[in-house]
């Protein structure tokens, strides 16, 4: 039961390994459930979820894997908790003696029969199974109908509750507010002692005054600074338009990030020419070779855009459509020398991950490492630019 | 049950639901860090008091900063003392154990009876601060260098961790710990907690109070929804100055303890605007 649980975990991608399984085993010897389904569920949560963007996934799963197991009890305890309200602490000593002589199914037989028979709230079947459930014969009766009574009085199926779904909003592959793209942003730092020398290196000062036989001798060192330089080139209009709300909000993450030492936004039409432009309207011209010129191998830079064009917008030197500018090369040409340029450079995609085999996408992702503009994505990304060594694009 | 825990079900004054107890009583049981997100005032830090009151167990505190590092919950070589003493002949030089401070952690371990260990905001630190505590927190023990001694936890203390999610913990990190995500209470919880901190309060004001609540957290764009911890203190605010009656409206009574952010303030004034202007 476990096991196959786990792999359906794994399916939806929740990160759970043997770790995990063995900590739930060993949960479960201990009988933290309380051998019920719905401390079961609980106990699973907290020990197979790492973080909140599991939690739909594990709900969606959990109430796949076990649905069913305690549905036809569902209206058996419905009734039932509301007469045990108020269980009956102890036992005679006959129902007792009878308790102990059952075997468990023959147990979940008279139970049920007895509760086929009962249609109201009547003293002595309450009695019977109330202290039936709450009783220390719990234990022996909890794969029966019994642990479903003996719960706490908090009446809500495990089912029920991982039916649910209220953890929805905390879903990773959904695309991002600003908080979140922050969030995922802030991951791309890196710190640097550069500039002035200005605080107090103690180890330093430690080791010299020691040399200096206790004399005081102060070395000071310059401060770690945030040294991310980051470009954000940005595909405007057209086919983006969808997208816009989403592209605008990654640029108020960007440039409202603290830990970036230099930001620079420009943005491009469809493909990226000769030529980027400073303003949304797309008047101002930057060349990129000045762009190059200015800004050092070690910027990161970023693109977003859907790569979504006509081929010939790619492959021709007329693909280019400002009819004012002669364009003498390909936009494929001028993707690649940006991307040669920089050392760590991404695309970011909005277009869903689906739609891109077999257009313009594949070709642009054979040149820059291409990423999907969710949480999840974005945070590939960041993973990707901060990396030291030359790592592996992303496979398609 | 065959064995006893210290099973934990919450305080008076902290209400809990099953799938926090069963969280909690997984980490005591299974000597594991119990990792605690959440919105900002749903009681994080809280938990840990509640815990430390219902077992009977010392609380110790470890409040994470930004320049925090993992060194310093474990302990610290306070060398500039022991220079500062070398050199005017104060205290005993030669006893290198005089200048080791332990920190939280460090007093946790060598604690003689178990403790309950809170590290709030661990997210506030550097990225790497985690997994500098992987081990000490898997093993629960650590090695002082300076004195050659290992310092190893008698009792594995209760270890509590929250994040507000401002960087992602580590994988490996999360692995070891079992994870608890503290949902915003429903209305019913939220009459609940209310009369555990207010008992006995009006009943008009209260439904009015939970309605502009609710109301105002229903509001999109706010970048700070105000939360549990904000409700409590507006209505501590509210019966402090004798109000009795509450509306809805441009003029909300101490909404200052409600929004705390200039954005918010301004996006609440932008509504109520429109909101007047919609009314014939």
């Amino acid at each position: 039961m476990l096991v196959p649980f786990l792999y359906a975990l794994r399916a939806e991608k929740v990160p759970v390994g043997t770790q995990e399984i063995l900590a739930l085993a060993e949960a479960l010897k201990k009988e933290l459930h309380g051998y019920s389904l719905l401390g079961f569920y609980h106990v699973a949560k907290s020990l197979l979820v790492h973080s909140e963007k599991h939690l739909d996934a594990f709900d969606r799963t959990f109430s796949r894997v076990f649905h069913g197991i305690e549905s036809q009890r569902e209206e058996l305890s419905k009734n039932l908790f509301d007469w045990l309200e108020n269980p009956v602490p102890f036992l005679d000593d006959e129902t007792r003696k009878m308790i102990e002589n059952l075997d468990p199914d023959e147990l979940q037989r008279l139970f049920e029969e007895r509760l086929k028979e009962q249609n109201e709230r009547h003293d002595g079947g309450n009695k019977w199974i109330g202290t039936g459930g709450s009783s220390p014969f719990g234990h022996s009766g909890a794969k029966q109908v019994g642990y479903r009574v003996g719960g706490q009085g908090r009446h809500r199926s495990a089912i029920k509750v991982a039916g649910e779904r209220r953890y929805q909003g905390y879903r990773s592959d959904q695309t991002l507010d600003i908080r979140q793209m922050s969030v995922a942003l802030k991951r791309l730092r890196a710190f640097e002692r550069a500039g002035q020398e200005e605080e107090l290196d103690l180890d330093a000062t430690v080791y010299e005054t020691a040399r200096n036989a206790g004399e005081l001798e102060v070395v000071l060192r310059p401060p770690r600074r945030h040294n991310t330089r980051v470009i954000l080139l940005m595909d405007i209009g057209g086919s983006m338009t969808p997208f816009s709300r989403l592209v605008s909000q990654l640029f108020s993450a960007a440039s409202k990030a603290a830990h970036f030492k230099e930001f620079k936004s420009y943005y491009f039409h469809n493909c990226i020419y000769s030529n980027v432009f400073t303003d949304i309207n797309l008047y101002q011209r930057f060349p990129i070779a000045r762009l190059m010129q200015e800004c050092r191998r070690d910027y990161k830079l970023i693109v977003v855009g859907d790569a979504l064009m006509a081929p010939y917008e790619l492959m021709s030197p007329k693909g280019a459509i400002f009819f004012d500018h002669e364009e003498t090369r390909t936009g494929i040409e001028c993707l690649k020398e940006m991307r040669d340029h920089f050392h760590r450079a991404v695309w970011l995609n909005p277009e869903p991950k689906k739609w891109w085999p077999n257009t313009t996408i594949e070709t642009v992702a054979s040149i820059f490492p291409m990423y999907n503009l969710t949480l999840d994505g974005l945070q590939d990304a960041v993973a990707f630019l901060m990396r030291q060594q030359n790592a592996p694009p992303p496979t398609l | 049950m065959t064995q006893t825990f210290n099973q934990f079900q919450g305080t008076q004054s902290y209400l809990t639901n099953d799938s926090l107890e069963a969280a909690v009583n997984c980490a005591i049981a299974l000597e594991r860090p119990l990792l605690l997100k959440g919105e900002p005032g749903t009681g994080k830090t809280l938990l840990a008091e509640a815990i430390s009151e219902a077992l009977q167990k010392p609380l110790l505190r470890w409040h994470v900063k930004s320049t925090t590092k993992a060194q310093d919950g474990l302990y610290v070589y306070d060398t500039v003392q022991r220079l500062y003493d070398a050199r005017f002949g104060d205290g005993d030089v030669k006893d290198i154990k005089n200048y080791i401070r332990l920190g939280p952690l460090g007093e946790a371990f060598s604690a003689s009876e178990r403790v309950v260990l809170l590290i709030d905001e661990v997210d506030k630190a550097d990225v790497e601060f985690p997994n500098d505590l992987l081990n000490e927190l898997d093993r629960m023990r650590f090695f002082i260098t300076e004195t050659r001694e290992e310092v190893v936890a008698q009792q594995r203390p209760i270890v509590l961790i929250t994040s507000n999610n401002e960087k992602e913990l580590p994988d490996a990190f999360l692995r070891r710990c079992v994870f608890h995500f503290i949902d915003f209470p429903d209305e019913d919880l939220m009459r609940q907690i209310v009369e555990v901190h207010h008992p006995g309060l009006d009943k008009k004001l209260l439904s009015q109070a939970m309605q502009i609540f609710y109301k105002l957290r229903n509001v999109d764009h706010f970048r700070k929804k105000p939360s549990t911890s904000e409700l409590i203190d507006w209505l501590s605010a509210l019966t402090s100055a004798g109000v009795k009656k509450i509306e809805w409206g441009a003029n909300l009574p101490f909404s200052g303890t409600l929004l705390k952010k200039e954005q918010d303030v301004q996006i609440f004034d932008a509504l109520m605007e429109r909101s007047r202007n919609w009314r014939p």
